[in-house]
C-alpha cells in the first residue's frame, strides 16, 4: 500500500509535474546532488517505529543503556541517509552500446556508469519497465548493465526513462534518480515465416550481368568436397554452419533479385509487406546472392553482404509509407 | 503445503551473519530464562542450521503458527502471566528464534534484524555493566553488518563488517549529541510491572546469629562516597543503617518508624559534607554517616536517627548529606521509647542475667556498666570468625560463655541483651563500618562484606551513646577492616584479601572505571543532565533550548559526517581546478587554449612560444595528462600538480 503511494508520489507524478523532463538526454549525464531524491523503504519506516519504542521503553525503566542503543541505532538510520544517497550521488551515466533487432525480439539496451570518485558503489538497480539489472561500480572503475527490453514495433525504439536506485547500506533508505540516455534499438520488421521461394523472374534476369563476371549460375549449396576448388566455397555461408559448403552453379546466367514493393499483391498489407521483404533479404543473404531493394521513394543498389543487408532491412525498418 | 524455492533467494553468508547475531545478542539471556526456553531456542536453531545446510524448505505456516501458541502457553505456564517485564522479554527471545524458521523473504530479515535490537536492548533489564555495554555494542555490529551484507550479498563478508563498523562509528557522534542533550524525563512513565526490581543483597530489617556474615561473603559494593576533604579515618567511619529495637531471644526487629522534624542533635565540631552514590538495593535506608543532620529533600530522619527514602531505592541514586562526627544524641529518649529499649524476652539466657545484674548491684551508674561491659568483652579472648557455631534458645548465653565465637551480630545482640538486663536502655544499630578508598579516583568504597552491627545505649548525660562491642573484643576489626580481623584461611572473595596487591591495583582501576561509568552513563538522569548544562553556561536549560541545541548540533554533525563521506568526490575536481587555472594563468599572458584544443597539442602550441617556462608547462601537462586520463590518481600527485601550477610564472 504504501509502496504504491510512494511509487505514485514520488516516481511518477513529481517527476512528471515537477520537474517536466522527458527529452532524452544526449552524451554523459552527471547525477549531481539535485537529481537524486531520497526517501525511507517501508522498512525504514519500521526501523523508525521501532526505535519510537525502544526510547518509551528506555524512558519507562530509565535504562541508560537503553538510551545509549536506541540513540546509536537512530544515528545508524540518520547515518544512512547519507550513506545511501553519496551510493548513488555523483556517478556518471551514459549510453552503450545497443544491437538491432527484428521486431518481437528483446533489445540489449547497454547503460554504462562511470564511479570517478575515490569508493565503490554497490547494489546499483536499473529498472526500466519491466527489466530490471543491477551492478555494482568500483571506485575509478566503469560498470555496465544489459537492459533487455522488447521491441514490439519496427523503427526506432527510444530507450525510455530509467530509474536508478539503490538501497545499500542497510536497506532502510532507498535513493533513486531518472536518466533517459539518448539511446535507440533499429527494430527491423519482423521476417515473413511463410515458406516462400525467392522470386526468381525473368525480368530480373540478364540484363544487369556485367560479362565475364567469372560466376555461373549459382543453383545452391553443397557439402564441399576435397575435389571442390576453393574459388567456389561460399565462405560467408559455411560462417554460418558447421560445414564448408560449396557454391553449385547451373547452366543458368549469374542472376540478380531486386525486392519490389510493387511485386507485391496489391491488396496485401503495407506491414506485411515489410515482413515479406525482409525474410526475402535474409534468404538472398543466405544464399549469397546479389539483390537490391525498391521501396516507394527508396531504392538500395544491387549488391551483397552484411553491410548491404543491414542497409536494406534498416530501410524496411524506417519505412514510413 | 510446504512452498520451495523463494527463501533460496537469500544469501547465504549474509543470513549466517544475521543468526550469529541473534544468538549473540540471546547469549545472555540465557543466565536467566526458564530451562526451557534455552532448551527450545536451542533447538530451534540446530533444526534450522539442519535446513540450511541440507537445503531444505521451511517449515510450513500452519506449524509455525503451533509452535508459537504452544511456547506462549509455556511462558504463561511458567510465569502465571503474560504481562510484566520477564515474560515479555522470555516470549521476545522465543519470537526471535521462532522468526529465524520463517525467514523467506527480504521482509523477514528486517524483522529478525528489529527483534536483535529489542532483545540486546532488554538486556540492559538484567545488567548495564560495562561488559554488558561492549558485547551488546558488538550485536549490534553483527546485526547490521547482516544488514547491509543483505544489502550487497556479493562483495566479501569482512566488508560486511567494515560497512557497518564504520557506519556505527559514525553514528556514535549523534548518539552522543542525544545522549546528553536529549531532553530526559524521569521515568517510568507508567506503573511498573512487580517483577522489575528483583532482589539484591544488602541489609534487611531483622538481624539473627549468621545473617550479617552471610553478606560478608559478597564483595559487591553497596555504596560509594565521595567525601569532600579527606575521608575520616577508617575507625570512624559508622554508616548507620536500621536500628533493631525488638528481641524475641533469636532475632532482632526494627521498630515502629517516627518520622520527627524537630530531631534534638547537638553538634559540635567540624561536619563532614559527602556525596554518596547508592546502588538499588529496594530498601529505603540512605546509610549516613553518623550522625547526620542533612538528608536529601527526597528522605527524612527518624526517630532513631535512621534515614529513610520516602520511595525505596530501585536505581543508582546519587545524594549530598551532612554529617556530624561530634554529637550528643538526644532525640527519640522519651519514657516509652526508654521502655522499649528494656525490653527483653523473659525466661531466656539465665547466665547473662545474673552477669547482668551482679553488674548492676556493684556499679554506681550506667555508664560504669558500660564500662564494666566493654571490660568484659576485651578480656574474655572471644574469637572473631565467619563461621560460628550454631547456637540454641539460650543464645546470649551459649555465645558469652560456651563457644565465644561469634561475628558481629552476636557481639552486638549480646551487648544490647546484657545492657538490658542491668537496666540500661539499649539497642541494636546495624549498618556499615570502613570502607576502603579508591586511589585511582579517590572515591571510598563500602562493600556488602563490611556490613554491621554495633550497639547504642542510653546515658543520661550523654545521650544515645556508640558501644561497639566488636571493637573491643576484636579491635583489629575497626581498625584495619574484616579481612585483617578474620582468622587466616576465612573464605573470602579472592579480590578482598590484602596479599595480592596487583590484583587490587587492578581491581581498583576497574572499579574506578565502573564508578565513572556509573556517574556518566549509568546516572545520567534529568538532575544530572540539568547539572552539566548549566556547568556548560545555561542558565535556565529547559527542553525547549535542549531541542534547538540537539536540533544544531546534530545538523553541525552530520555535515561534517557528509563532508567526510564526500572526500573523494572533491579529489576529482582538485585536477580539474588546477589545470583551469594554469589556463587562465596562460590565458592572461595572452596564450589561451583554443576550444576544441587537447591539453599535449596546447603544450606543444605554447611550448615554443614561452622558452623560459618551457620546462614547467611540459610537467604540468604530462602531470595533468596522467591525472586526467591515466588509470589511477595518486594523492600525492594531486598535491604536485596544485604546487607546479601554483608557482607557474608564464
Amino acid at each position: 500500500m504504501l509502496d504504491r503511494i510512494l511509487q505514485y508520489s514520488q516516481a511518477y507524478n513529481f517527476y512528471q509535474w515537477v520537474f517536466r523532463r522527458h527529452a532524452p538526454e544526449p552524451g554523459v549525464v552527471f547525477l549531481s546532488q539535485r537529481r537524486v531524491y531520497i526517501l525511507p523503504t517501508r522498512h525504514g519506516l519500521t526501523f523508525g517505529a521501532a526505535i519510537v519504542l525502544m526510547l518509551i521503553g528506555s524512558i519507562n525503566y530509565n535504562l541508560s543503556l537503553g538510551y545509549i542503543l536506541t540513540f546509536l541505532l537512530a544515528g545508524l538510520g540518520i547515518v544512512s541517509i547519507l550513506h545511501t544517497f553519496r551510493n548513488l550521488a555523483h556517478l556518471y551515466v551514459s549510453a552503450g552500446r545497443v544491437a538491432s533487432v527484428f521486431a518481437g525480439d528483446t533489445a540489449k539496451f547497454q547503460v554504462v556508469l562511470e564511479n570517478k570518485s575515490d569508493f565503490d558503489r554497490h547494489s546499483l538497480e536499473f529498472v526500466c519497465r519491466e527489466a530490471t539489472a543491477s551492478c555494482d561500480a568500483l571506485a575509478r572503475e566503469h560498470c555496465s548493465v544489459v537492459l533487455p527490453l522488447k521491441a514490439e514495433k519496427r523503427g526506432w525504439l527510444q530507450l525510455e526513462r530509467v530509474t536508478i536506485a539503490t538501497r545499500f547500506p542497510l536497506g532502510l533508505m532507498r535513493a533513486w534518480s531518472y536518466v533517459q540516455p539518448d539511446m535507440r534499438a533499429l527494430v527491423y520488421p519482423r521476417p515473413d515465416t511463410a515458406p516462400l521461394p525467392l522470386p526468381y523472374s525473368d525480368a530480373d534476369t540478364g540484363d544487369a550481368v556485367s560479362a565475364g563476371a567469372g560466376t555461373d549460375d549459382f543453383s545452391g549449396l553443397r557439402p564441399y568436397q576435397a575435389s571442390d576448388s576453393p574459388r567456389h566455397i561460399a565462405w560467408k555461408s559455411s560462417a554460418r554452419s558447421e560445414l564448408l559448403l560449396t557454391k553449385l552453379f547451373a547452366g543458368r546466367a549469374a542472376s540478380e533479385l531486386w525486392f519490389e514493393w510493387e511485386q507485391l499483391p496489391a491488396n496485401m498489407h503495407a506491414e506485411a509487406r515489410l515482413s515479406r521483404l525482409a525474410r526475402w533479404v535474409l534468404l538472398a543473404e543466405e544464399s549469397g546472392l546479389r539483390y537490391g531493394l525498391k521501396l516507394p521513394g527508396v531504392t538500395v543498389p544491387l549488391a551483397e553482404g552484411f553491410q548491404h543487408r543491414e542497409h536494406c532491412l534498416k530501410e524496411l525498418a524506417i519505412y514510413d509509407g | 503445503m510446504v512452498d520451495r524455492s523463494p527463501e533460496a533467494a537469500l544469501p547465504a553468508l549474509a543470513f549466517a551473519v544475521l543468526v550469529a547475531g541473534a544468538v549473540l545478542t540471546a547469549a545472555p539471556h540465557t543466565l536467566w530464562l526458564p530451562w526451557w526456553v534455552n532448551v527450545a531456542a536451542g533447538a530451534l536453531l540446530l533444526w534450522r542450521a539442519a535446513l540450511a545446510l541440507r537445503e531444505h524448505a521451511l517449515p510450513p505456516r500452519w506449524l509455525l503458527v503451533l509452535l508459537t501458541l504452544v511456547t506462549a502457553v509455556g511462558v504463561h505456564f511458567s510465569y502465571g502471566r503474560f504481562m510484566g517485564r520477564d515474560p515479555g522479554v522470555t516470549l521476545l527471545v522465543l519470537l526471535l528464534f521462532l522468526k529465524l524458521m520463517e525467514t523467506r523473504a527480504r521482509r523477514d530479515v528486517f524483522v529478525v534484524a528489529f527483534l536483535s535490537y529489542f532483545v540486546a536492548l532488554a538486556n540492559f533489564f538484567y545488567s548495564q555493566s560495562i561488559q554488558t555495554a561492549g558485547l551488546m555494542l558488538l550485536t549490534a555490529l553483527v546485526t547490521t553488518a547482516a544488514l547491509v551484507g543483505f544489502s550487497a550479498p556479493q562483495r566479501p563478508i569482512a566488508d560486511y563488517f567494515k560497512t557497518a563498523g564504520r557506519m556505527l562509528a559514525q553514528a556514535g557522534p549523534v548518539m552522543l549529541l542525544l545522549f546528553f542533550l536529549f531532553p530526559r524525563v524521569q521515568g517510568p512513565l507508567w506503573g511498573m510491572p512487580q517483577d522489575a526490581y528483583t532482589a539484591v543483597t544488602g541489609l534487611s530489617d531483622t538481624m539473627s546469629p549468621g545473617s550479617i556474615s552471610a553478606l560478608s561473603m559478597s564483595d559487591a559494593i553497596a555504596f560509594r562516597v565521595k567525601f569532600e576533604g579527606a575521608p575520616p579515618p577508617r575507625n570512624r567511619l559508622y554508616w548507620r543503617g536500621p536500628v533493631l529495637s525488638d528481641f524475641d531471644g533469636f532475632t532482632w526487629r526494627v521498630g515502629l518508624p517516627q518520622l520527627r522534624r524537630d530531631l534534638d542533635l547537638e553538634v559540635a565540631g567540624a561536619p563532614i559534607d559527602y556525596e554518596v552514590t547508592m546502588e538499588p538495593h529496594n530498601r529505603s535506608w540512605l546509610f549516613p554517616l553518623e550522625m547526620p543532620v542533612r538528608v536529601p529533600s527526597t528522605a527524612r530522619v527518624t526517630s532513631e536517627y535512621v534515614a529513610i527514602s520516602l520511595t525505596p531505592i530501585r536505581t543508582r541514586l546519587r545524594y549530598a548529606m551532612r554529617s556530624y562526627p561530634d554529637f550528643k544524641a538526644n532525640g527519640g529518649a522519651g519514657p516509652q521509647d526508654l521502655r522499649i529499649a528494656l525490653r527483653l524476652p523473659s525466661g531466656v539466657n539465665p547466665r547473662a542475667r545474673a552477669l547482668a545484674s551482679e553488674w548492676r548491684e556493684s556499679s554506681t551508674g550506667d555508664s560504669a556498666i558500660v564500662r564494666r561491659a566493654i571490660e568484659f568483652f576485651r578480656g574474655s579472648r572471644f574469637e572473631y570468625t565467619l563461621e560460628p557455631p550454631v547456637l540454641g534458645t539460650n543464645s546470649v548465653d551459649g555465645f558469652l560463655f560456651e563457644t565465644k565465637q561469634g561475628f558481629c551480630e552476636h557481639f552486638a545482640s549480646s551487648f544490647v541483651f546484657l545492657m538490658r538486663a542491668a537496666g540500661v536502655p539499649a539497642r541494636v544499630v546495624t549498618g556499615y563500618q570502613g570502607g576502603d578508598t579508591n586511589p585511582v579516583d579517590g572515591y571510598v568504597v563500602v562493600r556488602q562484606a563490611e556490613a554491621h552491627a554495633w550497639a547504642e545505649v542510653w546515658l543520661s548525660e550523654n545521650g544515645w551513646t556508640r558501644v561497639d562491642p566488636t571493637a573491643a573484643a576484636v579491635p583489629i576489626r575497626v581498625e584495619l577492616g574484616i579481612t585483617a580481623a578474620a582468622p587466616a584461611g576465612a573464605p573470602f572473595p579472592l579480590l578482598m584479601r590484602t596479599s595480592m596487591n596487583w590484583l587490587k591495583a587492578v581491581r581498583n582501576n576497574w572499579e574506578a572505571l565502573t564508578n565513572q561509568w556509573n556517574q556518566w552513563v549509568l546516572g545520567y538522569n534529568p538532575d544530572r543532565q540539568r547539572e552539566m548544562l548549566s556547568w556548560l553556561g545555561m542558565r535556565e536549560p529547559s527542553w525547549q533550548t535542549m531541542t534547538v541545541m540537539l536540533f544544531w548540533g546534530v545538523a553541525g554533525a552530520l555535515l561534517l559526517i557528509a563532508l567526510w563521506l564526500l572526500r573523494g568526490i572533491q579529489r576529482e575536481d582538485a585536477v580539474q581546478r588546477a589545470w583551469l587555472r594554469f589556463c587562465s594563468k596562460l590565458a592572461r599572458a595572452g596564450l589561451a587554449r583554443a576550444g576544441a584544443e587537447g591539453p599535449l597539442d596546447y603544450a606543444g602550441r605554447i611550448a615554443g612560444r614561452v622558452p623560459a617556462s618551457e620546462t614547467a608547462v611540459r610537467a604540468i601537462v604530462s602531470l595533468y595528462v596522467d591525472l586526467r586520463y591515466g588509470p589511477r590518481a595518486e594523492v600525492d600527485s594531486i598535491a604536485r600538480l596544485k604546487q607546479l601550477v601554483r608557482e607557474f610564472r608564464p
